[in-house]
């Protein structure tokens, strides 16, 4: 045999071999990969709004891929083998210049917020660096029946005329509502997980709540809010007008009694009409993310700040309610 | 008047060098300033916003594409072309084939380029976005460079082959398979996906532009040096681990991913295996240049020297990324882009820069203006330390972030000076190439330019 085939024919040899080994193998086995209990196909509608983020390249800043590490608890729950069964293309992602959005259809279910942030995501979140896509909206002069133009605040809205969803961003926020972790039976997160703190951190606060905690961790309460409520209710309190309530001076958030507030977290609210305005938001449930601690420190953030002074709730107020019957 | 002389006999080999490097410098410069418009983008959201084609999304695989098979795949093809044919003593196979194999990456890289900016992408598979069809056009222009790197080889005029055609020609056979792997879909659904996914992304890089770039450097560097590589033995050792180990180490792309545990973990012990060939490959080519500074001054040795410099450091960073405990915090962060940018533009960059400016000259007889490629160098060096030191720095600024448990938007705010510094790192990097663009037109097409040796053709306007 020449030298260049022992060359150039060997090395491919080898090669091949390994490409088969750690490419083709890996791949048949893995696809055939059973989806986990709960995972369902997509939607017509919503596999067209993948479709959508696939070609706008949503998956170069934004992951699907929730790993076993305490900083990504935040997301949801460790991302199993099963969760992807439905997934092709796969859109793990390799970067996050922007939030995972493995659970984004729980962690952000208002459709209102998703066209709005879609429209121009610093009309919701000011120091976001998210393209606009304005582009999958059309401005009208106005909407024609049984469509329902997109609230945009003042400096972001057109001049003239009112904003409406096309199919493909339609068809994109259903794809995002769509992406709800699968409950796996028997599985319950970490003591620590939602916030991602430390466990020394997270052993203090338990202490606290054992004695009644009269005192809230404020760093953590300004943290947990910006991290779960400012999108919609801003960091000034004030919320959109007409979009999302505003939490300054409202009168669920100054009761003595913090009942209400501790429901509404971890329930959640839609179509409720505040001071005469009927907001068309839907707010997520924090139930399944959040910890009594945390909800009693996110109260108490909200509680102390934008003029509001009312009496703070304990986590146990929070464990009371959580307790209770789902109404 | 002397009227400017056309060589007698066609030099299809000088021919070939010069036309693909102009190609590929023409890429060079689109994807680059695609790389700066994208850079602005995050300090800039709403600058060339608006528009379906300009997005982020859009634009980001452009870019990525573009410069892996525009840029380098088209400038390496034509230098593996010239080094195969002057290291065997003899001429190129084909042209024909040569300037098939040409039009075929072009016509891909434009296709490529317009279907990306529809919003036609192949599933957002890093490096592999471009439409299916469209990959076969380049899977097709890798197997006509493939056969004719082949016979130029098989009919050379010296007893050895030499180590650089190893390279090369074992670069482009492997990427042929790699290719075809990408595109079969029986094996990619769901996971199984990611795992082909975790393969591609590195064996696309690891053994398609390492190959032939080190190709190249063992070519270069004793032309440079005017002598031979300190050892040939370690070059052929460092080629084969290379070829086992390469493979194996993908999907470390994907640690904590639910792919297996145990192929997370395979693909660890084998990142830290491949520091064997890349500190043999590293060491081989610095004692070869060892002891002669004076030939550094001025030369496109410095190129290569930076070419060596990123290889040595990229790769070895690249092991230290694949530790579970680093990639905790680095992982997902723009720690990784500043990684991609060492490899990609310290090290193969500067390597087919190096080669340009080394060999093309003694390909077409005219020498670039020194000063000229002194400012592209320079420019280019400050351009990517100042983008990978912004890049690692913020990298870990926000991996630390995350750990700590902010608000994610906390990362984004804490990026925005790291995101700017890149900016100004990338814009100097651009105006580089365009210095670059004007030193390849001078070394080729320019007339009446500074010959180097025997002036074979003179224009006197």
């Amino acid at each position: 045999m020449s030298k260049l085939t022992l060359i150039a024919g060997g090395s491919t040899l080898v090669y091949a071999v390994l490409a088969v080994l750690m490419g083709v193998l890996p791949g048949m086995v893995l696809s055939r990969t059973k989806p986990g209990p709960g995972v369902v196909p997509l939607t017509p509608l919503q596999r067209e709004g993948r479709d959508v983020f696939v070609a706008n390249g949503c998956s170069y800043c934004h992951t699907q891929q929730v790993r076993p590490l305490a900083e990504d608890a935040v997301f949801g729950r460790p991302s199993s083998a099963g969760d992807y069964a439905y997934e092709t293309p796969e859109l793990l992602g390799s970067e996050r210049n922007g939030p995972d959005l493995t659970n984004i259809g729980v962690r952000q279910p208002s459709e209102v917020w998703q066209y709005m942030h879609l429209y121009n995501p610093r009309s919701v979140v000011p120091q976001s660096i998210m393209p606009d896509f304005s582009f999958l909206f059309e401005v009208v002069a106005k909407a024609p029946a049984g469509v329902t133009p997109v609230a945009i605040p003042k400096p972001y809205a057109p001049e003239h005329g009112v904003v409406i969803p096309t199919r493909k961003a339609q068809a994109l926020v259903a794809y995002l509502l769509s992406r709800k972790q699968a409950t796996i039976p028997g599985y319950s997160p970490p003591a620590t997980a939602p916030s991602g703190t430390a466990a020394a951190a997270a052993a203090a606060t338990s202490s606290a709540t054992a004695a009644g905690k009269a005192t809230f961790d404020a760093a953590a309460g300004a943290r947990l809010f910006a991290a779960n409520c400012q999108s919609c209710h801003q960091a000034s309190g004030e919320g959109i007008p007409g979009v999302f309530p505003p939490l300054k001076g409202d009168p669920v958030e100054t009761a003595a009694d913090p009942t209400e507030q501790i429901s509404i977290i971890l329930h959640g609210l839609e179509g409720k009409t505040i001071g005469g305005v009927a907001y068309p938001g839907q707010m997520p449930a924090f139930a399944a993310q959040l910890g009594d601690d945390e909800i009693a420190d996110i109260i108490a953030h909200e509680r102390t700040s934008w003029g509001n002074k009312a009496p703070l709730a304990t986590a146990a107020q929070v464990a009371a309610e959580r307790a209770k019957p789902a109404h | 008047m002397p009227s400017r002389t056309i060589p007698t006999g066609a030099d299809v080999t000088r021919d070939v060098f010069s036309v693909y490097t102009v190609c590929a410098t023409i890429w060079l410069v689109f994807a680059t300033l695609i790389g700066v418009l994208l850079s602005l983008k995050f300090a800039y959201p709403d600058f060339a916003s608006h528009t379906s084609w300009l997005t982020f999304g859009r634009l980001r695989p452009i870019h990525t594409n573009d410069t892996f098979y525009g840029w380098a795949s088209i400038g390496l093809v034509g230098l593996a072309y010239y080094i195969a044919a002057r290291s065997s003593r003899t001429e190129l196979y084909s042209g024909p084939l040569a300037w098939l194999g040409l039009a075929l990456f072009n016509v891909a890289a434009i296709a490529g380029t317009i279907t990306l900016g529809m919003g036609i992408n192949d599933g957002t598979l890093e490096y592999r976005e471009w439409w299916w069809p469209i990959r076969l056009v380049f899977l097709a222009a890798l197997i006509v460079s493939a056969w004719n790197l082949l016979a130029t080889v098989a009919r050379r005029d010296t007893e050895d082959i030499y180590l650089s055609n190893w390279y090369t020609i074992g670069g482009v056979l492997w990427t042929c398979i790699i290719a075809i792997v990408a595109i079969l879909p029986w094996y990619q659904h769901g996971l199984g996906q990611v795992a082909v996914s975790g393969y591609y992304m590195h064996n696309a890089v690891g053994l398609w532009f390492t190959p032939l770039a080190l190709g190249v450097l063992y070519y270069a560097i004793p032309k440079l040096f005017s002598r031979p590589i300190y050892s040939y033995a370690l070059g052929v050792f460092a080629f084969w681990t290379n070829l086992v180990f390469y493979p194996i180490i993908g999907s470390h792309h994907f640690l904590f991913s639910p792919l297996p545990w145990w192929l997370q973990t395979t693909a660890i012990v084998f990142s830290v295996a491949m520091l064997v060939p890349v500190w043999g490959g590293s060491a081989n080519f610095l004692l070869t240049m060892r002891g002669q500074p004076e030939r550094l001054s001025r030369s496109p040795a410095m190129f290569v020297l930076v070419g060596v410099l990123g290889y040595l450091f990229g790769s070895t960073q690249g092991t230290f990324e694949a530790f579970r405990s680093l990639q905790e915090i680095w992982h997902l962060t723009n720690y990784t882009v500043g990684h991609s940018h060492l490899t990609m533009y310290g090290f193969i960059s500067f390597v087919i820069w190096g080669g340009v400016y080394g060999l093309l000259p003694r390909a077409t007889k005219k020498a670039p203006d020194s000063l000229l490629m002194g400012i592209h160098f320079w420019m280019a060096t400050v351009g990517i330390v100042i983008y990978v030191g912004a890049l690692s720095i913020g990298g870990t600024v926000q991996g630390l972030d995350w750990i700590h448990g902010l608000p994610f938007i906390q990362s984004v705010t804490d990026m925005a000076p790291f995101w700017l510094w890149r900016a100004v790192g990338g814009s100097l990097m651009f105006l580089s190439h365009l210095v670059f663009a004007w030193n390849v037109w001078d070394m080729t097409y320019a007339r009446g330019h500074v010959h180097l040796e025997a002036p074979r053709a003179v224009e006197a306007a």
